[in-house]
């Protein structure tokens, strides 16, 4: 058990190092010049020298290169250019909502999807899976900040029952603020985890130990959850993984229809600033969650699953 | 030289399917009521797409100070925007958008993947070693996520938005094209080319690409309906289609920034994207399940 740990968190290193590498590719290299790519074409050449000075491009590119490495991983992602804050703090701030979001609503989702998937699996061909099926279709169709937008102005708007923006302060304010947001990403979670429940517990229904589960006279749930979902936990985890990872890429979109703080508005708001240490430091943020997430996975699969610990 | 000659008299295998697959993608096609809805929705989409300057009734870029948020009327069937603008004509023109960066984008990304995927699957060894670690990694992140990253380092307009889309796909037909080359590479026919002196490229072209062209086909049907709720999401967070030109994004960010004026706008834009991207879904599925049954539920 632990020797596979050790194996896996040595594996995610040179994950992490090719991230930051493709990442520093992707921003100083690909543009030609990453001063008129961040500042536009209508900056002065004064503006583009103070620039490079400050964002150390006028060294060669492979001091660049180590310089980019090391700040990324002592954290150090450099100043704002619009208020001069540092990024760490700016991230340090909005990161805790982020988190939050994804949290409620992967919870949210997955206590939806999965007695949706259950409920369609034991009522195979019946109204409630088709039920299920048009609400599967129609989860991978709509887009979620559509659908934010639908619950913001239905809810918030005109029934006044929840914010309609910001993050909250304290605990019970906090979760009033997170509700709505998180149901938006969580109805389209539960639609995916949903239908994905459905289909690994049908393959699970059709194997030997079911069968032989229900001639020993096991009561029906007792098949269900213990015999069949246990079984079928296997692909959900990875079907709940991608999952969290498309939470934490719907929450951009989210984070800016409730208009409340996180790492996607931080991000899009930098964007359409040009502030391009906040870019840099939020698109390295999101890419070490993503590596962070996966690894997660990993780890879950062998509590899930003990037999991999074993290969 | 003869023996290629020889090969094109051979009834190869080619990219278009058969007229039997054609018959059977017809015949599961109208078969099911909500596929035939789903081929209408596609259908009037594109038409509306291709017409929208005789369709649409007023210049999608007109602005109005006399008729700003009106509500729907007979005037302006959804009424208008916040800069008086109609948004109904916005719609008809944003579909434009949607069917250009639909259609584009997954072609695009088909050809990148598929030339990535081959070359690594065929050719094997270092080459392979490294364009599959970046394509494993680059598969980690969610196509939204990647391409928001990309969008932030280049920014929006036409061209970055249709490179933004078609990275954001890359990886996973490369992954598909990779995985099926490999599996293709075992053939006899293929050691048969090698052993008689086919040329590299000859076989690359000739002998595996229209060998793994179906599961590639495939997932640029299923990749058509991605690839314009993608647009929508850039364009909805800034980072896609500029203003003022109307995207079905941009049309509902635009009707939240305007919060108090008119839900119109969103409530349009919104239903237009889900039944368009629905209905791609749908004809994926029917792609699938006739060109491809292994790897249908």
């Amino acid at each position: 058990m632990a020797r596979y740990l050790l194996l896996r968190l040595a594996d995610a290193i040179p994950t992490v190092l090719l991230v930051l590498t493709l990442v520093f590719i992707a921003m100083r290299i690909l543009p030609g010049d990453p001063a008129i790519a961040a500042l536009g074409d209508m900056a002065t050449p004064e503006q583009l020298e103070i620039f490079r000075e400050r964002m150390g491009l006028n060294a060669p590119l492979w001091l660049q290169y180590i310089n980019f490495v090391w700040g990324m991983l002592t954290l150090d992602f450099g100043t704002s250019l619009m208020n001069n804050q540092s990024v760490l703090r700016l991230i340090a701030y909005n990161l805790p909502y982020t988190i939050e979001l994804t949290i409620v609503a992967m919870i949210m989702g997955v206590g939806v999807g999965i007695p949706l998937g259950v409920l369609a699996a034991t009522h195979r061909n019946k109204a409630a899976d088709n039920a299920v099926r048009g609400f599967s279709l129609l989860g991978y169709a709509v887009p979620d900040f559509y659908l934010g937008a639908l619950l913001l102005i239905t809810f918030s708007l005109n029934m006044g029952l929840f914010p309609i923006n910001g993050g909250g302060e304290g605990f019970l304010d906090r979760m009033h603020h997170v509700f709505l947001p998180a149901l938006t990403l969580a109805l389209v979670k539960a639609a995916f985890i949903g239908r994905l429940t459905r289909t690994s517990l049908l393959e699970v229904f059709g194997k030997d130990y079911i069968r032989t589960a229900r001639a020993k006279g096991a009561r029906e749930p007792r098949v269900i959850y213990r015999h069949g979902l246990r079984n079928a936990l296997l692909p959900l985890t990875t079907g709940i993984g991608l999952s969290t990872l498309a939470t934490l890429s719907g929450s951009v979109a989210i984070e800016l229809v409730f208009n409340r703080p996180g790492i996607g508005k931080l991000l899009i708001s930098a964007i359409s600033e040009r502030d391009y240490a906040v870019i840099q430091g939020g698109v390295v943020i999101f890419s070490l969650f993503v590596v962070l997430i996966n690894l997660l996975m990993d780890l879950v699969y062998i509590v899930v699953d003990p037999r991999i610990r074993v290969q | 030289m003869a023996v290629t000659t020889e090969h094109s008299q051979l009834p190869s295998p080619s990219l278009a399917p058969e007229p039997k697959a054609l018959s059977r993608l017809a015949y599961s096609l109208f078969s099911r009521t909500s596929t035939i809805f789903a081929f209408a929705v596609v259908v009037i989409f594109v038409a509306v797409a291709v017409f929208a300057p005789l369709i649409a009734p007023y210049d999608p870029l007109a602005q109005s100070i006399l008729r700003i948020n009106k509500l729907p009327s007979t005037a302006n069937w959804l009424g208008t925007d916040q800069f008086g603008r109609d948004v109904l004509s916005r719609m008809i023109y944003g579909s434009r958008n949607s069917l250009i960066f639909g259609l584009i984008s997954p072609v695009l990304a088909a050809i990148c993947g598929t030339v990535l995927g081959v070359v690594a699957g065929y050719f094997g060894g270092i080459v392979d070693r490294v364009i599959s670690r970046v394509i494993d990694l680059l598969l980690a992140f969610p196509e939204l996520l990647l391409a928001i990253m990309i969008a932030a380092v280049l920014g929006g307009g036409f061209w970055n938005v249709i490179a933004v889309i078609t990275v954001a796909f890359v990886p996973g037909f490369a992954r598909v094209a990779r995985a099926s080359t490999l599996a293709v590479k075992q053939e006899p026919y293929i050691e048969a080319a090698v052993a008689i002196g086919v040329s590299t490229p000859v076989i690359i072209f000739r002998h595996v690409i229209p060998n793994i062209a179906a599961p590639i086909v495939v997932l640029m049907t299923l990749w058509v309906a991605s690839a314009i709720r993608l647009e929508a999401s850039l364009s909805f967070l800034g980072i896609g289609t500029q203003p003022p030109n109307p995207s079905w994004g941009n049309i509902i960010r635009d009707g939240l920034n305007n919060l108090f004026g008119s839900p119109w706008p969103i409530i349009g834009a919104g239903f237009a994207i889900t039944c368009v991207v629905l209905s791609f879904n749908l004809l994926g599925d029917v792609v699938r399940d006739v060109l491809d049954p292994e790897i249908s539920e």
